[in-house]
């Protein structure tokens, strides 16, 4: 537990009721969404206005105070397990949307705003944003921002860093910062904004982000794909993309997943089939129509046994709930689930699950493989249970496996995750010795003590 | 207090449970005291984190996770929505038992569960004699609503607008029925629940003019004990199979069709929570038979009795409020709905997010008032701005909640039981 003087100077700037410091409280803060063991922090601090933050990491850097900010926790990377003694920063309460401007297309935000909640405002205003975590519901923006959060649209319209704009954010001083702008084209000084986009919260404190909106399309049309050859669908996949059709989403079942979400929600999926691409197309009615037509002809080339388009509304909505149902149902099936996303070019997907189905019967694990296979994000996730320390043992190594194909493939680490502290260890295999060290002086001059997030990204030792 | 290793390996017992959380933290989309809190104990996730810490031996802190523990609705919602389907509500039903076993119960709760819920004729005989001193220690505010509020300061009160303990009980107004089979060819077992006992007999009343309306026989024994939920939410196992044991000798050898209860809660306990927590295996022997003949009473009138919606009633509007209990743990969502249409003085308009708990949560709303009253606030508001001339729902307690809220933001509008508005609509 932190001392009394240090809780009285935080209590100083939120106020005693937005400061927790017993047990029971910052235990619950110990821990995100990745499989890694839990640290809880010394103090907990839920900010109400954004000038706090500035406040708070001015006296954490004054005392050398580990600082990690939290939204929803979702982290799948563990980026936002604290540092034992450390202080968790809080932005639930900062979940203001500043401004929504029609004509310029853009919004500014607080750090809090959860995802969702902003996209349903966004399209309340006729207008859209596209990019939707798996965990958007509960997901906050700042969060977004920090993991370059991706989703199901990625392959047509990009991921978190395609729709930020402006940011204004904390240094270790307290001291704000802004770059970027609202206007389309700027180009004042570095790129700030790029640079806090995946800096997993070890650069700044993020105060307010000014996102990019755009027209929503005016139609969509949704498929599902039945194949009974693996490669076939993948193969599929890269052929749509050749005929210059970018769909919104273009997503991958395996055959194991199928399995368990028709297991899970009785909806009559093609139990048999060796894999299921569910594909949208939106844009112009007339462009939608044609796209369809020409991904159907594409899909059935391509040795589809049966290409199924959405008739309406309700039909739409049951091709998608496969594809949610996805985690929940694999997730059902042992404790621990162990969702990676090495990502590999999309031409080379047949690759990736071959070497995945190899994986799999190597160390002898469960794997259910699902995915953006328009964008080579996948996502094999790995059945287990953590308690199991034998089998943990041969998961830890099928994960390194996973990742030494995925970059043998000129694939990454992380296609929407994030490195955290999971995945510190490979960053010198995908980039370079030199990268790293670079990486390292930047924190070093910008947060010399080392406060922000530390361990995160470029912390795993070298030898 | 018992030592605490040995309350380490009561939670032990609960691993198998805590380890399919994968921490995703999608309840927090979902958790209504999550959503005026913001905190992350008070959503399931931490508390399961909470709960697998101290049975891991990482904090050591049972004081601070039972206080965590206890801020909950029992509403179920995240369980509903839960990716990973953890069995929520087991873990925490015993996970509170084995906390409470450790710390004992409160004065109050001692009195209250052992003394009191247990002996069915002390709690009516003592309810009947507080009904008709209430008037000194309370004035009503509200007619419509029937409301009243406490004379004097009350911590327990506060500033709620409460009804009023019933002049006459339902037990006192009826006799035990012991009817054969009507015309409908079924015969019933009715479970009114203290609720609709001692605060809200009217409602016991509309059921049983319904179900002679349609013909249907009914056995209704006196000295019905509580279902026992109260104690077990507060970790009282004892007390409840107690409870459960004299509701088993009333039932388990009465021949009937179905159970029906008005209230949300009790159907709930009835039917899943008497067969899982349960211990005693000869109790649990008793009891399986009358849990799964368990029927809220709008299911009953439609699935059973065949009851349909009506094209085009025109009578007042009337709105429709989940009960967590009815939608979250047996999925009963259309009937109460198809019952309301088919009111024949009653024109049905769906209530925006009409399936967010209205923040009752039984003894939640005790301990925790300030919360419980932002969220039935929130129910209040959405109620209001619905321009509906009558709330419905399914369950005595968030009637009670949502009159409460009702009253306490100045509205008149009146909160009844669906079985009321649909007896209404039978003529006398």
């Amino acid at each position: 537990m932190a001392d009394k003087a240090l809780l009285k100077e935080f209590e100083a700037i939120v106020g005693a009721d937005n400061v927790m410091s017993a047990e029971a409280e910052t235990h619950a803060y110990s821990y995100d969404a990745a499989v890694l063991d839990s640290v809880a922090p010394a103090v907990v601090v839920r900010p109400t206005e954004t000038e706090q933050l500035g406040a708070i990491t001015a006296l954490c850097n004054k005392h050398g105070l580990p600082l990690t900010v939290r939204g929803a926790g979702t982290n799948l990377s563990g980026g936002t397990i604290p540092s034992k003694g450390g202080v968790v920063v809080l932005t639930g309460a900062l979940n203001k949307i500043l401004e929504l401007n029609m004509d310029d297309l853009y919004a500014r935000v607080q750090p809090g705003v959860i995802t969702a909640k902003f996209a349903a405002e966004v399209a309340s205003k006729g207008l859209f944003y596209p990019p939707d975590p798996g965990s958007q519901t509960v997901s906050t923006l700042g969060g977004n921002v920090a993991e370059n959060a991706g989703g199901l649209r990625g392959l047509k319209y990009g991921v978190t860093k395609d729709y930020l704009m402006g940011i204004s954010f904390y240094d270790v001083n307290g001291d704000l910062v802004k770059s970027g702008s609202r206007t389309v084209k700027c180009v004042t000084g570095y790129n700030l904004p790029g640079l806090m986009v995946a800096s997993e919260g070890t650069l700044g404190v993020f105060n307010e982000i000014t996102f990019k909106l755009i027209p929503p399309p005016q139609a969509a049309q949704s498929m599902m794909a039945v194949f009974d050859d693996v490669l076939d669908a993948s193969r599929t996949v890269s052929a749509i993309i050749a005929a210059k059709i970018l769909p919104a989403t273009l997503e991958f079942m395996d055959n194991f997943t199928i399995r368990t979400v028709d297991n899970f929600r009785k909806a009559g999926l093609p139990t048999d089939a060796a894999a299921l691409l569910l594909i949208e197309v939106d844009g112009h009615p007339a462009q939608v129509a044609e796209e369809a037509e020409k991904v159907e002809k594409i899909c059935k080339e391509h040795n589809a046994k049966s290409v199924e388009v959405a008739k309406d509304a309700e039909h739409r909505a049951k091709v998608w709930q496969a594809r949610r149902d996805a985690l929940p149902a694999l997730a059902n099936l042992k404790p621990t689930c162990v969702l990676e996303d090495a990502t590999v070019p999309r031409s080379r997907i047949p690759a990736m699950m071959e070497a995945l189905a190899r994986i799999s019967k190597e160390f002898d694990l469960t794997i259910g493989t699902f995915g953006h296979a328009g964008d080579g994000n996948l996502h094999p996730t790995i059945l287990t249970d953590k308690r199991n320390e034998q089998e943990w043992h041969r998961v830890e190594k099928a994960i390194d496996a996973i990742f030494d194909e995925a970059l043998a493939m000129g694939g990454t680490l992380s296609g929407e995750h994030g490195i955290g502290l999971a995945k510190s260890k490979y960053m010198e295999q995908e980039t370079s010795r030199a990268t790293i060290e670079y990486s390292r002086r930047m924190k070093k001059s910008l947060d010399p003590k080392g406060i922000l997030n530390p361990g995160k990204i470029i912390s795993a030792l070298l030898d | 207090m018992a030592d605490i290793q040995k309350l380490v390996t009561m939670l032990k017992e609960l691993d198998d449970q805590l380890v399919s959380c994968m921490r995703c933290g999608m309840c927090q989309a979902v958790c209504p005291v999550f959503a005026e809190t913001g905190r992350e104990a008070d959503v399931t996730r931490g508390k399961l984190a909470l709960l697998d810490g101290l049975a891991g031996e990482i904090l050591k802190d049972p004081k601070g996770v039972k206080e965590q523990l206890d801020r909950c609705l029992l509403c179920g919602t995240c369980q509903a929505n839960c990716p990973s389907g953890v069995h929520v509500m087991d873990i925490f039903l015993k996970a509170r038992a084995i906390l409470t076993g450790y710390f004992g119960l409160s004065p109050a709760k001692r009195i209250i569960f052992k003394q009191l819920l247990t002996r069915p004729e002390l709690f009516n005989k003592l309810t009947t004699f507080g009904s008709k001193f209430q008037g000194m220690f309370a004035k009503p505010v509200n007619d419509v609503l029937g409301t009243s509020c406490a004379r004097f300061q009350a911590p327990l009160i506060a500033d709620r607008h409460f009804p009023s303990l019933a002049a006459k009980p339902f037990h006192k107004s009826t006799k035990p029925m012991d009817e054969p089979a009507g015309k409908s060819g079924v015969r019933v077992a009715f479970y009114p629940g203290c609720m609709v006992d001692k605060v809200y007999p009217g409602v016991g009343h509309a059921v049983l003019k319904v179900l002679k309306h349609h013909g249907v026989g009914v056995f209704m024994p006196h000295g019905q004990a509580c279902c026992g939920i109260p104690a077990l939410s507060s970790g009282d196992r004892e007390s409840f199979e107690k409870m459960v044991a004299t509701n088993a000798d009333l039932f388990s050898n009465a021949d009937f069709d179905y159970i029906l209860t008005p209230c949300a809660t009790c159907s709930a306990t009835l039917k899943e929570i008497w067969p899982t927590m349960v211990d005693n295996e000869s109790l649990k022997a008793r009891i399986g038979p009358v849990a799964d003949k368990v029927m809220d009473v709008s299911e009953f009138l439609v699935n059973v009795l065949g009851v349909e919606a009506m094209e085009g009633a025109a009578g007042k509007k009337v709105t429709y409020h989940d009960p967590c209990h009815l939608r979250n743990s047996l999925k009963v969502t259309a009937q109460p709905r198809t019952v309301l249409q088919a009111s024949k003085n009653a024109s049905f308009v769906e209530l925006p997010n009409a399936a967010t708990c209205c923040g009752c949560g039984g003894s939640f709303s005790l301990h925790h008032y300030e919360i419980s009253k932002k969220i039935g606030d929130l129910k209040a508001k959405t109620v209001e701005d619905s321009g509906a001339e009558t709330l419905a729902t399914s369950c005595p307690a968030c009637m009670m909640q949502i009159a409460d809220r009702l009253s306490q933001r100045g509205h008149s509008i009146p909160v009844k039981h669906v079985i009321e508005v649909y007896a209404e609509s039978l003529g006398s």
